[in-house]
């Protein structure tokens, strides 16, 4: 895996193409236990994304997540916002200063997002929110040298249905507590495609 | 639903340029943004005093920007918080070089978007404290919150933190007398009716017409029972037994008193509900310093009212009384 400049802003093309096409489902997910909205606020910031990158020059991944960072959190708004933004921010600083993204490096990024979301959103895992999407994407960089994007689509498959069987205790979520069991969180989906999308982008590579 | 607006996606911008429109002399919109700054800020010396939140409880927070007070009140959507990029704005026009502080209300969405931009405005090199405010003792968690809301009982803060920053008090003065508000200030609500978030179109609930809520939060998220709608005696016996169950206050203590109402209560009922809190509180032997009477932290035109007591000593209390220019809180 390597992200360049083009790479990420491609990257960033294709989750906004699936946050417009998946906009209903998320929206229809987070109307039992949100204010249904969040399909609908996610596809308005990757559409905000995509023209803030195809406005600008990047020499530096750094700068295109940084910019995906900033526009996140004043495009979408919520929770999701500050927590997408806090992600990318973290992603961004990270790999600061490097031409290209190599595997390692951008392993070590995605444990400062996670670690970033945990405290922004005062949450951990097994509370049932997008960390418990982000969290095993995470640690399965770690721990494979030879990590392929189909391992990551399979860790990012495994990671969603375990947190479907989760009870909610932080987020909206929780306020329906045991009523969550079952039911899928929307920011966790959401960050379903998003992984879903760099594995597309990551796969031309090969 | 049946609202003097022009489109319903516009009401807040067009509300936040009629109420500059309103004090042109006093205050300003940041451009690009839904934050009204002081016009006199950043105020040399001074800390920079920032609040802000979902609109559709006006006056707070706009109505509390003044000298004694707020210096910027940073407005989202209808009971939508404002993004980290507007309150870093804010937080930007008032810094002075003595810090800022926030103060934020205890909703997840405030709590991460006010941090965020507490954390970026530290990046610039800004020096930033913030008070959670939690004073309602309905409920523990709700589904806009982890812990309790912050609701009517903030008025205090801004008061008395404002008057603070004002007589050059430090950032971590501001940020002590501010924490001291939080852990002495409690309220509760009740409801009979929901407002309607413009760009909804629809009332956010539905009472019955004989049913009132006791509880209710200030976006008409649930509170802890709905029951058949009572005398004001009992309504005001209720909320005051639940704030003063939950504070320690005794015999010869002192405090001021707000009566809260939520949008579409008037005045006479708000006045109704004082005599029983006024007379609840001569019962147990507690001096009421001060009273406030109307509309504060409103949730749209939700009929129903809150009361805030707040536990005063010889530190708060010229801090409360302290001079104010915000157009809603005039002292």
């Amino acid at each position: 895996m390597e992200l360049d400049v083009l790479k990420t802003v491609e990257w960033m093309e294709q989750t906004n193409e699936k946050m417009q096409a998946k906009k209903d489902e998320l929206t229809t997910l987070d109307q039992p236990i949100g204010d249904g909205d969040h399909g609908i606020n996610m596809a308005r910031g990757f559409q905000e994304v995509v023209n803030k990158l195809n406005d600008t020059e990047y020499n530096e991944v750094s700068a295109v997540l940084k910019d995906v960072a900033m526009t996140l959190m004043s495009k979408v708004g919520g929770a999701s916002g500050p927590l997408y933004g806090t992600a990318f921010l973290k992603i961004s600083t990270a790999v600061k200063g490097a031409g290209t993204v190599e595997r390692d490096l951008f392993a070590k990024a995605l444990t400062e997002a996670v670690n970033g979301i945990k405290q922004r959103g005062k949450a951990t895992e097994g509370e049932k929110t997008m960390i418990d999407m982000w969290s095993p994407i995470s640690e399965a960089f770690q721990q494979a040298s030879d990590f392929r994007p189909e391992d990551m689509m399979e860790a990012a498959q495994a990671a969603l249905e375990s947190v479907k069987e989760l009870e909610a205790t932080k987020g909206r979520a929780a306020y329906f507590k045991e009523k969550s069991v079952g039911h899928l969180d929307p920011g966790a989906v959401s960050t379903f495609y998003l992984f879903e999308a760099l594995a597309d982008v990551w796969k031309g590579d090969n | 639903m049946k609202k003097i607006i022009n489109d319903p996606n516009q009401a807040v911008q067009d509300m936040v340029n009629g109420f500059v429109a309103a004090y042109p002399d006093k205050v300003t919109l940041i451009p690009e943004t839904l934050a009204v700054v002081r016009k006199d800020a950043p105020i040399t010396g001074k800390v920079g005093l920032v609040s802000g939140g979902g609109s559709g409880h006006e006056p707070a927070h706009a109505g509390y920007i003044g000298k004694g007070m707020l210096d910027v009140a940073v407005a989202g959507e209808v009971f939508t918080s404002p993004t980290p990029d507007q309150v870093l704005e804010g937080i930007k026009a008032v810094d002075a070089g003595e810090g800022v502080f926030l103060v934020i209300k205890n909703y997840t969405g405030d709590v991460l978007n006010f941090e965020m931009a507490a954390e970026l405005a530290e990046a610039e090199g800004i020096q930033v404290e913030k008070v959670i405010v939690n004073d309602d003792v309905a409920v523990e968690d709700s589904s806009f919150t982890t812990g309790r809301r912050g609701i009517a009982g903030t008025v205090f803060v801004h008061k008395i933190a404002g008057a603070k920053a004002e007589a050059g008090g430090s950032l971590s003065e501001v940020k002590q007398v501010a924490d001291k508000v939080v852990a002495n200030v409690r309220s509760m609500g009740m409801a009979l009716t929901s407002g309607t978030v413009p760009a909804a179109g629809k009332p956010g609930f539905q009472l019955e017409d004989n049913e009132m809520e006791i509880g209710i939060g200030i976006h008409g998220e649930p509170g802890i029972e709905r029951k058949p709608i009572a005398s004001a005696d009992t309504i005001a016996q209720e909320l005051t037994d639940r704030i003063l169950d939950d504070i320690d206050i005794s015999n010869g203590n002192e405090v001021a008193v707000l009566i809260n109402g939520l949008g579409a209560t008037p005045e006479m009922e708000l006045y109704i509900v004082n005599q029983k809190v006024q007379a609840i509180l001569r019962d147990r032997g507690i001096e009421v310093y001060r009273t406030y009477i109307g509309e504060y932290m409103t949730s749209l035109e939700m009929a129903g009212c809150s009361i805030t007591v707040l536990h005063l000593d010889d530190e708060l209390k010229p801090l409360l009384d302290a001079p104010s220019e915000a157009p809603a809180f005039r002292r």
